[in-house]
């Protein structure tokens, strides 16, 4: 009680506020000029952009750069290719994540587990320039693993050029996003693996419950939570796509560019390369904008079923 | 302990049979990019690469220490952003932080909602760079590599936050308040030595994260000695011509001669090792890490 009594009438420590601020500023001046400044940057979206006047005195043009964007045709190939790819990483990458971290869980040797852990986790800390790399090393049409190597031993001469060709990348894409991604998403189903009761096992095992009933009637229905909650949190996300793996693996191919640009590709090729920032701006605006709606959706929803899991 | 049931055991050596295709899937590609870097030029120009180096040749290598004037500032150039990056940081990050946990000063409550808002909304890529090229002026500086997006997030201020409320026990601080410390001196004598778990896990995913980027100097950094390593790849990757073009910088060396097949696969071993280097003896950090921001991922 008497301590209450004391916060209610205690005044502000100037001395203190002063050095609390001080030792913020860095951070929030960061946070200021990285994050702030371009939100209020957005507007160059509705802004015809003349360099000699600069940025913040472009006139603005209303939607005109917007009608450019959806009459370049490629608005719709590039947000189709963001959302179904991310519904297939989605998708394919926390099955593969939950059954791997089911297995792993399974082996009981301390030291192997830790190997496995640790080899599986290794491409997650490559690059993706590093991992165009590698797939460039079975992939190439002239030294790659594939055409010099296994095609031959099935009797096939003609090599495969694999970045001329849209029908494989889908299913490269696939590989290499789950292939670099796997590592990461069973160390996190690992965890809520390892936190289940042995005490639910023990029981099922007096009753004669066979592994499999385990997994099923045990482990699974005990990751919902977890699945949910990482499933909207990727949703959330579904406008936004990795643009080291859309850029680096199809190694900007232009022949390809049907089946591999996303939005965040378009909104890189167009400034940096086609110098529009007319249309580069406008696709990155519609991508804040929607990205930012669905971000609170999905953590709205969270909220509402687990509220622990929620970021505010 | 219960005697193992067949099931057990069929179960325990599928997994292992399982786990082992895995971590070989995790590894081969690597495999092949090692052993084709210690071939011989000709001879994975001809046949392409192999999982055994074919006419065992360390020519690429030798380019590499003799000549690889412009690698050896990559390098150089890599570690200085990766050292200066993750140290500025971590201290930032955690120099916010630790305001953010002052209840008793007036404003800090807004700070801490704005830095929420800034995980839930970005200007996104067109007025990022035209801040960054036009007011801040970091287009080939070092700066242009350090700065943009990779020195410190919202997520990762919240983390250090969230570990200094429930790890640093206020009394403490209150105690130390009323001893007279100042607030820089309770932060560097009492806090931060105390919270050396987080701030280590933090501060080896920015390092990483430094180490592999290549998308700051793709956007900042157009000064060939202002190169990162990564930077230097994804020039080589794109432009395949590029050592031949830029033969000069590495020495004049004849360039009929340069092996350039190999030697960007030499440069790309070169840039991973340090990782796979330290990276198993930092393996537990870095599983913490990823649990730790996943779910607030």
């Amino acid at each position: 009680m008497a301590a209450k009594a004391k916060k209610k009438h205690r005044h502000i420590n100037w001395k203190k506020t002063i050095a609390i601020y001080i030792m913020m500023l860095p951070g929030m001046l960061y946070f200021l000029f990285n994050n702030y400044l371009p939100m209020a940057g957005i507007t160059v979206a509705f802004r015809r952009i003349n360099y000699r006047l600069g940025i913040w005195r472009s006139p603005f043009c209303g939607l005109e750069n917007f009608e450019f964007l959806f009459k370049s045709g490629s608005v719709f190939t590039m947000i189709r290719n963001t959302i179904l790819y991310n519904i297939v990483f989605i998708v394919l990458g926390t099955v593969l994540a939950i059954a791997t971290a089911i297995l792993l869980n399974e082996v009981r040797q301390k030291v192997l587990n830790r190997v496995y852990q640790t080899l599986i986790l290794l491409p997650y800390l490559m690059s993706m320039v590093v991992v165009s790399y590698l797939a460039y090393a079975f992939l190439s049409g002239e030294n790659g693993y594939i055409n010099n190597t296994i095609l031959p031993l099935f009797g096939i001469q003609d090599k495969i050029a694999f970045y001329q060709e849209k029908k494989y990348w889908p299913f490269i894409l696939t590989f290499v996003n789950l292939w670099k991604s796997v590592g990461f998403n069973m160390v996190i189903y690992l965890a809520a693996v390892i936190g289940i009761s042995p005490d639910y096992y023990e029981a099922a095992r007096i009753d004669g419950a066979s592994k499999w009933k385990q997994i099923t009637n045990i482990t699974i229905p005990l990751l919902v939570p977890t699945i949910i909650t990482l499933f909207i949190l990727s949703v959330g996300r579904i406008f936004y796509s990795d643009f080291g793996l859309f850029y680096q693996v199809p190694r900007n191919s232009g022949a390809i560019y049907d089946v591999t640009q996303t939005i965040d590709t378009f909104v890189y090729n167009a400034l940096m390369n086609q110098n529009n920032i007319s249309m580069s701006s406008a696709a990155g605006f519609i991508q804040s904008v929607v990205g930012c709606i669905l971000v609170l959706t999905a953590n709205g929803i969270i909220r509402k079923i687990s509220r622990e899991n929620a970021m505010f | 302990m219960t005697i193992a049931t067949r099931e057990e055991k069929v179960v325990s050596a599928l997994a292992h049979i399982i786990m082992i295709l895995f971590s070989a899937m995790a590894v081969i590609p690597f495999w092949l990019l090692i052993a084709a870097s210690f071939s011989s030029e000709t001879y994975a120009t001809k046949y392409g690469y192999k999982f055994l180096p074919q006419e065992l040749s360390l020519s690429a290598y030798e380019y590499l220490f003799k000549q690889g004037g412009q690698i050896g500032m990559a390098y150089l150039i890599t570690v200085i952003v990766t050292v200066i990056g993750t140290t500025v940081g971590i201290l930032a990050i955690s120099l916010l932080a630790y305001g953010l946990v002052q209840k008793d000063i007036p404003g800090v409550k807004v700070v801490f909602i704005l830095i929420l808002v800034t995980m839930l909304f970005n200007g996104g890529l067109v007025p990022q760079y035209l801040i960054y090229t036009n007011t801040l002026h970091v287009k080939n500086t070092l700066f242009g590599l350090i700065l943009p997006n990779l020195l410190m997030s919202g997520f990762t201020v919240i983390l250090v936050k969230n570990y200094f409320q429930s790890n640093i026990p206020g009394e403490m601080l209150e105690a130390a308040e009323i001893d007279g410390a100042g607030q820089f001196n309770i932060f560097f004598r009492l806090v931060f030595p105390l919270s050396t778990p987080i701030l280590a896990t933090v501060g080896l995913m920015a390092a990483v994260s430094y180490w592999n980027d290549w998308t700051n100097g793709l956007y900042y950094i157009t000064d060939h000695n202002l190169y990162s390593l990564q930077q230097l790849l994804n020039e080589m990757n794109n432009n395949i011509q590029y050592l031949a073009n830029n033969a000069s910088n590495l020495g004049g060396a004849d360039i009929s001669n340069l092996p350039s097949v190999t030697i960007r696969l030499a440069i790309a071993v070169v840039a991973i090792v340090p990782i796979m280097v330290i990276y198993p003896f930092f393996q537990k950090y870095f599983a913490k890490g990823i649990t730790m921001g996943s779910v607030k991922g």
